[in-house]
């Protein structure tokens, strides 16, 4: 028997509707669920107490320095290695087999799995190099895990910079190096900026690697060689160990609001930035 | 001129940072792991069932097959879901609608793992036990957690994807009377076809990587799983558990078992990419 085709076109449409509605639900509960539970924990004290009785009781403003260390200590690396590398492949080369070799690398490293970004991290950066369980090795392996993102947007970024803008600089008898920082550069910035700022919201929520590289201390770490937990460290360990439940909960409420804040800064940056040259 | 020259050096000694980092992660994972593989055997290590490290067992056949099945099980669950969307999305939704939900689902991928293990644990682990039996913690809840864990990904380049193909190909079939079911499961979908295996190849990737939202939900047993209900230990989770007080060859095992998942996400990103880059 066939089915009537406006028929099936009916059902099969309801389908979908349905599907979609399940995982714009899923998706939405998870936001939902957590902020509700989570966010009466959070209180003045919660974000500027230290951690007392492992996590049981007090605050959690160790584990935001830390994120805010590691974080920072990854895109002071990350960004000029990656936008570099985006400059090169946009401005100073041809297509050929070293962009597609590097393209190639880059996309593999973004699919290394943060495990494996954490054993590596572990033995060159704690071990081999002596940094130990530091905001140091954490960092510099929340680099790595970053790289990838970076070099991708910058590269989109500066290539939707209008070639005219160089063609004027040229024929103005500029040199090339004086072309990019003083005109593509600053034309690309809001591009590049959604990079990093992506990368933010990723080293944030980053945990394997993180465990591996950077320890999970209660204290508030204070150079770059002193361990320290992050934010989502700290909340693994609270929920795996059922340390407490309320904090776990607060933690994970800080933890999505403060990524989704980013994540959306970084998408209001690059529309805006694609508007004016669209 | 030779300021010109320098910066042009300078700049591609750093275009090469992303893929000197992979060949460091590669030449420092396999020296650490490979004397182990070496020693125990490739077939041992890779096809023995047993694995005590402090006895000097190294076999990891259950975790590559809890691994493969985990992510085999977030496949079907998250698939069909992934790809239902991203058709309503792209072909039946209004644009204005699409051009909301899109970015919104693509904020979602932001959620770090250990959020979705965490509620894996509080609310879908007490779900299984109470109504399917079993410990709870297990391959059916991991590979569920992982399945909802890859929807954004999947979504938003099956998206990408469907967009890409020209209209004129829908114009057409609907002026020869198809409908628009019809057009999109024969014309669309078809021509559509590579970007959506790499949006599901990039998915598997992020499954079977995928570490502390499976530590928290899989239950992490050692032995090869009979049943779904069944808890299972993963590679990626085996690393994890046992890093923290690994030493000497166990550390070394570890490694090796990193080995093995590096190179199964190697092949699945240069699948993907071969892919993409066919079109």
């Amino acid at each position: 028997m066939r089915l009537d085709p406006f028929l099936t076109q009916r059902l099969v449409k309801s389908l979908l509707w349905c599907l979609t509605g399940l995982t714009l639900f899923f998706l939405i509960f998870i936001i939902a669920f957590i902020s509700v539970k989570g966010l009466p924990q959070v209180s003045f004290n919660f974000l500027f107490h230290d951690i007392e009785d492992m996590g049981r009781a007090g605050g959690i403003f160790p584990t935001i320095v830390s994120t805010i260390y590691l974080t920072m200590v990854a895109l002071l690396i990350a960004s000029p290695l990656g936008v570099g590398t985006a400059i090169y492949l946009t401005e100073y080369t041809r297509e050929g087999w070293i962009t597609k070799l590097i393209r190639f690398g880059a996309e593999c490293l973004a699919g290394v799995p943060s495990i494996i970004l954490g054993l590596f991290g572990f033995v060159l950066f704690v071990i081999k190099l002596n940094f130990g369980w530091s905001m140091l090795s954490g960092g510099l392996s929340l680099a790595i895990m970053v790289l990838p993102t970076i070099i991708r947007t910058s590269e989109e970024a500066l290539k939707t910079v209008p070639q005219e803008y160089q063609d004027v600089c040229f024929s103005l008898g500029l040199s090339k190096w004086h072309t990019i920082t003083r005109v593509v550069l600053p034309c690309a910035l809001p591009g590049i900026m959604t990079g990093i700022v992506l990368s933010i919201g990723r080293a944030i929520g980053e945990t394997a690697v993180v465990l591996f590289t950077a320890g999970a201390s209660l204290r508030t770490p204070t150079s770059r060689f002193d361990s320290g937990r992050s934010m989502a460290v700290h909340f693994y360990i609270l929920a795996r160990e059922g340390l407490s439940m309320p904090n776990a909960y607060g933690t994970a409420a800080i933890l999505i609001i403060s990524i989704l804040l980013i994540n959306i800064t970084a998408y209001t940056i690059m529309q805006r930035f694609l508007q004016k040259y669209s | 001129m030779g300021k010109e020259k320098l910066i042009e050096k300078v700049l591609m000694l750093l275009a090469f940072s992303a893929i000197g980092s992979l060949l460091l992660i590669t030449i420092f994972i396999f020296n650490e792991g490979l004397p182990i593989i070496i020693k125990t055997g490739v077939g041992n290590f890779i096809f023995g069932a047993h694995w005590a490290p402090t006895k000097g067992h190294y076999g990891i056949l259950a975790m590559i097959l809890s691994s493969i099945y985990v992510t085999i099980g977030a496949m079907i669950f998250g698939v069909p879901l992934a790809l239902a969307c991203a058709i309503t999305l792209a072909e039946f939704a209004p644009v204005h609608l699409t051009r909301f939900l899109k970015p919104t689902i693509e904020l979602l991928a932001g959620i770090p793992s250990v959020v979705y293990g965490f509620l894996g644990v509080v609310l879908l682990v007490p779900l299984i036990r109470e109504y399917l039996g079993g410990p709870g913690l297990s391959l059916l809840a991991a590979a569920l957690i992982l399945g909802i864990m890859i929807l954004p990904t999947v979504i938003s380049i099956s998206i990408d994807a469907i967009n890409a193909v020209p209209n004129i190909y829908r114009e057409g079939s609907i002026a020869l009377g198809a409908t628009q079911w019809q057009t999109i499961r024969k014309l669309v979908l078809p021509a559509a076809r590579s970007g959506i295996i790499t949006a599901i190849i990039l998915g598997m990737g992020r499954a079977i990587g995928e570490t502390m939202a499976v530590i928290m939900v899989a239950g992490n047993a050692l032995k090869i799983p009979t049943s779904v209900l069944d808890p299972v230990r993963t590679l990626t989770a085996n690393i994890a558990l046992e890093l923290g007080y690994a030493s000497g060859a166990h550390r070394e095992a570890l490694f090796a078992t990193g080995i093995v998942l590096f190179i199964i996400i190697m092949i699945l990103n240069t699948t993907a990419t071969l892919i993409a880059g066919r079109k």
